[in-house]
């Protein structure tokens, strides 16, 4: 036993691959020939890496779709609505998304409509950026919700409420300053006991703005359910709950920011 | 060649990778789109004459990890072996839809390291590089995706029905 080389896991694994040089190969393949066990073990990773690319080496043939070629190229196709995680990073490098959804969306100008549709894909796109966030998805905690709407309410520039969600067993989590189209935004966020998340976009619109009823919009994998009434634009998000889930909790939303 | 076009080119491989990684088509292309979107916005940020196609599999190593950990997806299964491994064995002859089904039990970071090695056959190196952790653990994950796998295909049964791959 002595005399043999020492054969590591590591060749093993490269023998498998082929990927030891000639010499050592053969060191390799002599060990394992006292060692039928071992021999059977690399032979399959082998077979194993044959039924790997027999699966997914058809993929290489397969036509590219439309939307995979557009996406590789300098501006998003403006048939598609890229996906949040693409407007995010491209947001992120032109720093102005405003004037690029305005060239893509060619968004018709003014009006309510218009303005909250917008305002619904800045919702999902904050949703999208922060619901993931394990440690860090608020600026201010619940616990600290006194201070956190007085200071959201200065610095948006109305009286902004945190609503209590806890009969559809939602709680605050905390909430957090963004900014906005045409000023600063707040965005609460909540939480179920199962670890679903939503967020409630809050901002202020110019005077005389009119009501609008709840309007539905779906960003990828969130829902929205936007509305605007008197002084302030609303936008409730999710990814983790269904419409007909979100829309009841809208309701309940609307409700108690009514009264 | 510019890097849009070596861009496209390199699409083909990334939906194969993608494929093996997530399993359905459809949320494959998703992460494959994502994955060219943040590549064209952070083009300014590669570095030509470097290896256009690491950078891009970094990416995608990227994307995907946000997006699992969006949507909470768990690797539970870690360490367990499936119930499949309970059944008869009749050898390793390993099928699609098993195999699917095999991989997408692994633990997602060994599932990544086995990929990049098979499919797109990068060194142990480049499969460091672009996952950013040691080699040591490149082979410790490989070994270990493998083991796994083996232990499966071997719980196999021969009732699997062939499926071709979607």
């Amino acid at each position: 036993m002595s005399t043999e080389p020492a054969v590591t896991e590591a060749d093993l694994q490269a023998y498998a691959d082929a990927r030891l040089g000639a010499e050592r190969s053969a060191e390799v393949e002599s060990w394992l020939a006292a060692h039928p066990e071992e021999a059977e073990r690399v032979a399959a990773y082998r077979r194993l890496g044959e039924a790997l690319r027999a699966a997914y080496d058809p993929v290489l043939a397969e036509p590219v779709p439309q939307q995979l070629e557009g996406a590789a190229k300098p501006r998003p196709s403006a048939r598609r609505i890229a996906s949040i995680a693409g407007w995010i990073a491209l947001g992120a490098v032109l720093g102005a998304l405003s004037g690029w959804e305005a060239h893509d969306w060619r968004r018709p100008a003014g009006g309510p409509l218009a303005e909250g549709a917008a305002m619904a894909r800045r919702a999902a796109i904050a949703h999208a950026t922060y619901s993931p966030e394990v440690r860090h998805p608020v600026e201010v905690g619940a616990d600290q919700e006194q201070h956190l709407v007085a200071w959201l309410s200065k610095r948006v520039g109305v009286n902004v409420r945190a609503p209590k969600l806890d009969e559809a067993g939602m709680t605050l989590v905390g909430g957090r300053l963004l900014p906005g189209e045409s000023g600063p935004v707040a965005l609460f966020m909540y939480q179920s006991a199962a670890g679903r998340r939503l967020t409630l976009y809050i901002r202020a619109e110019a005077k005389g703005q009119r009501e609008t009823a709840f309007r539905y919009a779906r960003e990828n994998n969130v829902s929205v359910f936007y509305w605007i009434d008197r002084d302030c634009g609303y936008a409730i998000s999710s990814a983790d709950l269904s419409k007909d889930e979100l829309l009841r909790i809208a309701t309940l939303v609307y409700k108690q920011l009514e009264s | 060649m510019n890097e849009a076009e070596r861009l496209i080119e390199l699409i083909p491989r990334l939906r194969r990778y993608a494929r093996a990684l997530v399993g359905d088509r459809a949320s494959a292309d998703d992460l494959v789109q994502d994955t060219l979107e943040r590549a064209w916005a952070k083009l300014h940020l590669y570095r030509r004459g470097t290896d256009l196609r690491a950078w891009l599999f970094t990416l995608m190593h990227n994307v995907h990890v946000n997006k699992v950990r969006a949507t909470r997806v768990t690797d539970t299964l870690e360490d367990e072996l499936p119930e499949l491994a309970q059944r008869a064995s009749q050898g390793d002859a390993l099928l699609l839809r098993d195999l699917d089904r095999a991989i997408a039990r692994l633990p997602s970071e060994q599932r990544a390291v086995l990929l990049l090695v098979t499919l797109e056959e990068m060194s142990y190196e480049e499969v460091a590089r672009a996952l950013g952790i040691p080699i040591g653990t490149v082979m410790s994950r490989l070994s270990r995706a493998r083991e796994k796998l083996r232990m499966m295909m071997l719980g196999q049964g021969a009732a699997a029905k062939l499926k071709v791959v979607r």
